[in-house]
């Protein structure tokens, strides 16, 4: 396979590319970060030394920090809160709902540690619901890039489209699959290879086990299409249509396998009435302290799991 | 007392004119809540036509003074206002909570102008209105910031969350109005979950506080005086000492009027109680 460019070796987490991107943006003056204490593990340390007027932080308060967020949105201000996955999508999620989406403001919600990326913290600081919450939102957008490049674009256009977005980051480093200048839009899938007998579609830390079990497929003899769904709402349909077309999707994600990136693809499966999906994802059941690799696995979200349902439908 | 275009007369004479707007929307509706509408009245009526720096015809001029109801149940009185004020024609008044309405169940800033924040889950609002005030300091803007809280909503932790942060961004450009009309839904504030003393709460986290008898347009019009200037990097808070259901004999200090409408006879003698100005 040719059209990626998976080197293993090369790994960053992505809310380094949240701190990295975030620390550009603030040239605007009204690019905005509000904090609730965690500023340092969420990398906002480097926009808050370069722009300390644009930074506010709210201590440990975060249904405080998603409406103060909006007021600053009333004002033009293009707020980016930023906090861990699993407080900015469930402690603020009826702040989120009535502040921002309800009044459609201006507000980003950017999270790290998403997914089970903050492994050894345990179950409590997993993320396994966040996206699944968020995408019910109207108005709301939700977004999770597959590397650092990938993630630094998105992050980049999340400023520059008006309304309320949830970003997710890994708190862990994860491969660099794209080069830096590969090109990224919001709502619409990265297609990393064509192929004709299955669709792998992957989101987020997953993309680069997809790309692998792509591979190990490919050896095989199958010939398979390999989607980058960076965003679960508003999710590419077109590109989802087009997978119908082959007939067999095989999703791939590090979120609660109930209304992530699976039920999103399902549910359009379910209103063509054709197709056949496998859900690839956390089993609906809490995690625990451990290496990130070893929950993978406890949640078959390996490489060999994504090989195994691809062909059980093939 | 500093007044505006309106007299002191004519403020109270205002306010009656708000109370039966509100009270003539929910009996239209049949729905809505009249008991806090009328216990906020006095001070909101002095807000509109007296304090605020607004602009009926640029209803999103940057520079206008924010008005964010927090406890957004009371949405009726707040609609009053925008009505007399002409930021709707005061027909709206007969749309209530209807289809298409921009007289929303609860305050909706994308369907009515005037509107700052949507509110309506209680306990939110003061976290919108800290954004608005520290929004403007950023700015160096003079617009200030005016949030209107319930006593029963001040049992919500984050109502403290954002008084805190008011308070850490020295937001003087923040006055907070708390309609201590001492009952919420399930029955008096004291039984329900007592707040203690709200002044000194307010006080201990860093406000300048006032309590006054909110349903004294002198009083509310000398509190605002008070702290118009006042920019000494403290958030405000006047603490209203109101009667539930003000105005309406058989409202006042009832629960069970919190939110129902009243029928036509009550609805009759509603209004010439208000049109007298019963203990008002």
């Amino acid at each position: 396979m040719t059209v990626m460019n998976l080197k293993s070796n090369e790994k960053k987490a992505t809310r380094e590319a949240f701190g990295d991107e975030i620390a550009e943006l603030g040239k605007n003056k009204n690019i905005l970060v509000v904090d609730a204490d965690i500023g340092g593990s969420c990398k906002t340390t480097k926009f808050m030394n370069a722009f300390p007027k644009q930074h506010v932080n709210v201590g440990i308060a975060e249904q405080n920090a998603a409406g103060l967020a909006a007021g600053l949105a009333t004002t033009g201000k293009i707020p980016f809160v930023s906090t861990y996955a699993v407080f900015g999508s469930l402690r603020m999620a009826e702040q989120i709902r009535q502040e921002v989406c309800y009044p459609n403001l201006n507000v980003k919600i950017a999270c790290s540690h998403g997914g089970l990326t903050p492994a050894n913290d345990g179950g409590s600081h997993q993320a396994i619901e966040d996206m699944g919450v968020l995408r019910t939102f109207p108005n709301m957008k939700v977004i999770m890039g597959a590397d650092y490049h990938s993630t630094r674009k998105l992050v980049k256009q999340a400023a520059e489209i008006y309304g309320p977005v949830f970003l997710r980051f890994t708190r862990d480093t994860i491969p660099i699959i794209y080069d830096e200048n590969e090109e990224f839009e919001i709502g619409k899938a990265k297609q990393l290879k064509d192929g004709k007998d299955i669709a792998l579609i992957a989101n987020g830390d997953t993309v680069h086990l997809a790309i692998q079990a792509a591979e190990i497929l490919e050896n095989k003899g199958i010939s398979v299409k390999l989607l980058d769904m960076h965003t679960i709402k508003p999710i590419d349909r077109e590109a989802i249509l087009e997978c119908i077309e082959i007939g067999k999707i095989v999703t791939v994600e590090d979120h609660n396998i109930i209304n992530g990136l699976g039920s999103a693809v399902s549910e359009i499966v379910a209103e063509q009435g054709e197709g056949i999906v496998r859900r690839v994802g956390v089993q609906d059941q809490f995690g625990e302290s451990a290496p990130y690799e070893k929950l993978l696995e406890i949640n078959g979200i390996t490489v060999e799991n994504i090989v195994n349902k691809a062909e059980e439908i093939l | 007392m500093e007044v505006g275009s309106l007299t002191l007369e004519e403020l109270k004479k205002k306010a009656i004119d708000l109370r039966e707007s509100a009270v003539t929307m929910v009996y239209k509706a049949q729905s809505g809540h009249p008991g806090g509408s009328l216990s906020a009245a006095d001070f909101v009526t002095a807000l509109y036509f007296n304090e605020m720096n607004i602009d009926p015809e640029n209803p999103d001029w940057e520079d206008r003074d924010r008005f964010v109801l927090s406890k957004g149940h009371v949405a009726p009185i707040q609609y009053a206002a925008l009505a007399h004020k002409g930021f709707v024609p005061l027909e709206t008044i007969n749309t209530l909570r209807e289809y298409k309405s921009p007289f929303q169940g609860h305050p909706d800033s994308k369907k009515c102008p005037g509107i700052d924040i949507s509110t309506g889950s209680l306990g939110q609002g003061l976290s919108c209105a800290v954004g608005m005030a520290l929004g403007g300091k950023l700015d160096e803007k003079s617009y200030r910031v005016f949030a209107v809280l319930g006593d029963g909503e001040c049992q919500e932790g984050q109502i403290w969350e954002a008084a805190q942060s008011a308070v850490k961004y020295e937001l003087d450009n923040l006055v907070v109005f708390v309609d201590d009309n001492g009952l919420q839904i399930d029955g008096p504030t004291e039984e329900i979950m007592p707040n203690g003393d709200l002044e000194k709460k307010f006080e201990v986290f860093g406000f300048e506080t006032n309590r006054i008898n909110g349903h004294s347009m002198e009083e509310v019009l000398e509190a605002l005086d008070q702290v118009r200037d006042a920019k000494n990097g403290k958030p405000k808070c006047i603490i209203c000492n109101t009667v539930k259901g003000k105005g309406v004999s058989f409202m006042e200090n009832v629960v069970g009027w919190h939110g129902k409408a009243p029928n036509e006879e009550q609805y009759e003698l509603a209004m010439e109680e208000l049109a007298r100005g019963l203990n008002v």
